[in-house]
């Protein structure tokens, strides 16, 4: 075969294929992931609060037990996904997700909407303890060791720590009272649990993370702001 | 034009870093898998997971996934190309301690993430579970790797960088560039931090990374052990020079844009999910190219695929490789997704490649290689055959269970009665009804990983009980060239 252009000008030259290479490989996500920095998700006047120290706790949590590896935390626009679960997820609502928990797979339901469809600790603990005893036929293995563990409220600080620094509006006062408003917290699911019967203590980890799934899915934005904002 | 076959036994090469790397493919290829049929049991049978934190599906379920794709497919691929690219640029690695710290560097990050892993120590976002300072030792070691790649390309001694080398580039500088902007995150303490970005830019840039991590780490490295590996095997030159360079560009220019389908319905901006569409539909030609010049390259050699088990697997690797790169962009496509999502009908997709694709080209290179490497003749051809049949029954078993299951779960999640109520109101009527599919799948899964074991068995008794022979099995035969 003739000497081929591209044989000429890049095969013969490595660094300028790997150059091309490179140029080639950047685009596209240069073009996609630009404009979420300087665009923004819309609604940026109605952003909610971040979570607090408690709920922040039961977040880790939830990370650490990989839960996001059979619920989602995204509600689709579909019929049958807002009867099911409720409203559908805006963009907004993730403000001071990090890390995104949106998941893949769907092995449980989703738990966008957790804490409008089941707010109550009661559930939680028993569902923790033994998922059958309140869905029976469930697969979810029993969290037990949640109802025995502690959290320690300095480990709670260090991610409020970090969370501020990358840009989640913790002042220094959220962060050097986290102990304190996470008892407060605690203790409010502890007397609900109480009521049941059950006997718990506010930094058992079963708090923090029935604390975080009371929190999912209250933040949907009202319809002015979603009209103001325009679509996710 | 690149002459694959020449001074193929050169004791010029570093062999042993490719002996090395295949060791790792097998061990972790076992190990990764059966962690794999574990996670199956446990959809099936929910008590497999025996009450002990550390065996949970949600913290196990990684280190499957990154088993298979950091520890037994880079493994393969680094074995493929420290042999393949020595050879094709006739030039030994530049640095053999560099290639030495390659390998233990990377194998002590993989036990490394074994540990971690399942005492729930993870950054969350898939495919990059990881934590942070084991993220930290995949870029240093990667980049040991790059640079001992760069120089060698730098001081070969072929003036043409054959199309196998182009691939192996894409992916040598595309993955650093993903592994780096996905994990940036700050710490909170050693073994816990949280990435700059938040929410649908976190997701975004994940996705971008978790496609890409397919596109330049499960195919862009195997295409290019395709292109050293099938015209070998086949002892036939590759099919089309042009369309491998056409093919090529358009990989690696479109791959990049595919990510968003990965959340197509989100709340992610509708532009965006929208271009991810198009590009994924769009990579549907260079990834058919790609298969159209591997499976053509058999062109007069197809009656070797009747007898040798390197053809066989290499042949239905390429299958699956165009069967699931033509599934993939048909999942992206906004109103299959609405069905496909979440489900297991991407489970299967997913596997379809892994086991299909990466894991069948993985054994045919595996077979062709040691016989080589350890210059014995192959302990049994027949096991060999016999792995091949196993395989191919147990991801075609895997797949099909896999689609049933997706299709029942997103059809029943949809159902609508006439009342206008859901049909299945209660999810655990879609779980229950998964079960026997669950159970199909984990037959699938067996059969896979028996063929494993038994490729396992295969070499060992290749290397510990087959005499050595003076002469290498099929070396030096004639020259296959391309062009």
């Amino acid at each position: 075969m003739a000497d081929h252009w591209h044989r000429r000008l890049l095969e013969r030259r490595a660094g300028v294929f790997a150059i091309v290479t490179t140029i080639a490989i950047s685009v596209g996500g240069l073009v996609e992931i630009v404009p979420m920095f300087t665009v923004g998700t819309g609604h940026m006047d109605a952003l909610p609060e971040p979570y607090t120290a408690l709920e922040v706790t039961g977040r880790d949590l939830y990370i650490r037990e990989g839960c996001v590896n059979c619920h989602s935390q995204m509600v689709r626009p579909f019929r049958d996904e807002t009867l099911r679960y409720g409203e559908w997820s805006h963009a907004v609502e993730y403000s001071w997700d990090r890390p995104f928990l949106l998941g893949s797979r769907r092995i449980g339901p989703d738990l966008h909407r957790e804490g409008l469809l089941r707010p109550d600790a009661v559930w939680h603990y028993e569902h923790m303890k033994d998922p059958r005893s309140m869905s029976p036929g469930s697969i979810m293995p029993a969290y037990k060791w949640l109802l025995e563990w502690k959290m320690d409220p300095a480990d709670t600080q260090a991610t409020m720590q970090a969370l501020a620094y990358a840009g989640t509006p913790y002042s220094d006062a959220d962060i050097a009272g986290a102990s304190l408003a996470m008892q407060e917290q605690g203790n409010v699911i502890v007397a609900r649990l109480a009521e049941a019967g059950i006997e718990a203590a506010w930094d058992d980890e079963i708090i923090a993370l029935t604390a975080y799934l009371q929190r999912l899915g209250t933040d949907i934005p009202n319809d002015d702001e979603i009209a103001d904002g325009g679509e996710e | 034009m690149a002459d694959l076959a020449v001074s193929d036994t050169s004791p010029n090469y570093d062999d042993e870093v490719t002996k090395k790397f295949v060791v790792a493919t097998v061990f972790w290829g076992m190990a990764a898998m059966s962690v794999g049929l574990l996670l199956a049991l446990q959809l099936a049978w929910w008590p497999a997971s025996l009450g002990i934190p550390q065996l949970t599906f949600g913290r196990l379920r990684p280190v499957h996934t990154n088993g298979v794709v950091f520890a037994f497919t880079a493994n393969f691929v680094f074995a493929g190309i420290y042999y393949s690219m020595q050879r094709l640029l006739k030039t030994r690695m530049w640095s053999d301690k560099l290639s030495k710290f390659h390998f233990w560097g990377w194998q002590s990050m993989l036990v490394s993430v074994v540990l971690t892993l399942p005492m729930g120590m993870t950054q969350s976002k898939e495919y990059a579970e990881m934590i942070w300072p084991i993220d930290v030792v995949i870029a240093v070691v990667f980049l040991a790797f790059a640079l001992n790649f760069a120089m060698t390309i730098k001081n070969r001694k072929v003036k043409h960088l054959y199309v196998a080398i182009w691939f192996y580039m894409s992916f040598v500088i595309t993955i650093p560039v993903l592994h780096v902007v996905n994990n940036l995150a700050i710490p909170a303490s050693f073994t816990r931090s949280y990435p700059v970005y938040a929410g649908m830019t976190d997701a975004l840039i994940q996705w971008w990374y978790g496609h890409n991590a397919v596109g330049f780490l499960l195919t862009t490295p195997i295409l290019g052990l395709m292109y050293y590996f099938l015209p070998r095997a086949a002892n036939r030159p590759v099919y089309s020079y042009r369309l491998s360079i056409i093919h090529f560009w358009a990989l690696v220019f479109l791959y990049i844009w595919a990510g968003p389908h990965h959340l197509l319905y989100s709340a992610l901006p509708d532009w965006a999910q929208t271009v991810g569409m198009v590009f994924s539909v769009m990579l549907l030609a260079p990834s058919w190219g790609g298969m159209l010049n591997g499976l053509l390259t058999l062109r007069g050699a197809w009656d070797k695929v009747r007898t040798d088990p390197v053809l066989k697997f290499m042949v239905v690797a390429v299958s699956f490789y165009g069967m699931s790169t033509f599934e993939g962009p048909m999942m992206s496509i906004r109103a299959v997704s609405a069905l496909s999502h979440y489900t297991n009908w991407v489970v299967g997709h997913v596997h379809s490649g892994a086991l299909g694709w990466v894991g069948m080209m993985g054994f045919g290179t595996l077979y062709w290689l040691v016989p080589r490497l350890w210059k014995r003749e192959l302990y049994s051809v027949s096991l060999a055959t016999t792995h091949f049949w196993i395989a191919t029954i147990g991801v075609v078993v895997y797949t099909v269970a896999m689609w049933g299951a997706g299709l029942t779960e997103g059809l029943m999640a949809r159902a609508i009665s006439e009342t206008g109520q859901l049909q299945y109101p209660f999810f655990l009527d879609i779980v229950q009804t998964l079960e026997p599919f669950y159970w199909a799948r984990l037959i699938g899964g067996t059969l896979y990983l028996s063929g494993v074991f038994l490729m396992a068995y295969n070499f060992t008794a290749t290397v510990w009980f087959t005499p050595h022979p003076a002469a290498i099995p099929q070396a030096a035969k004639g020259g296959v060239t391309h062009g």
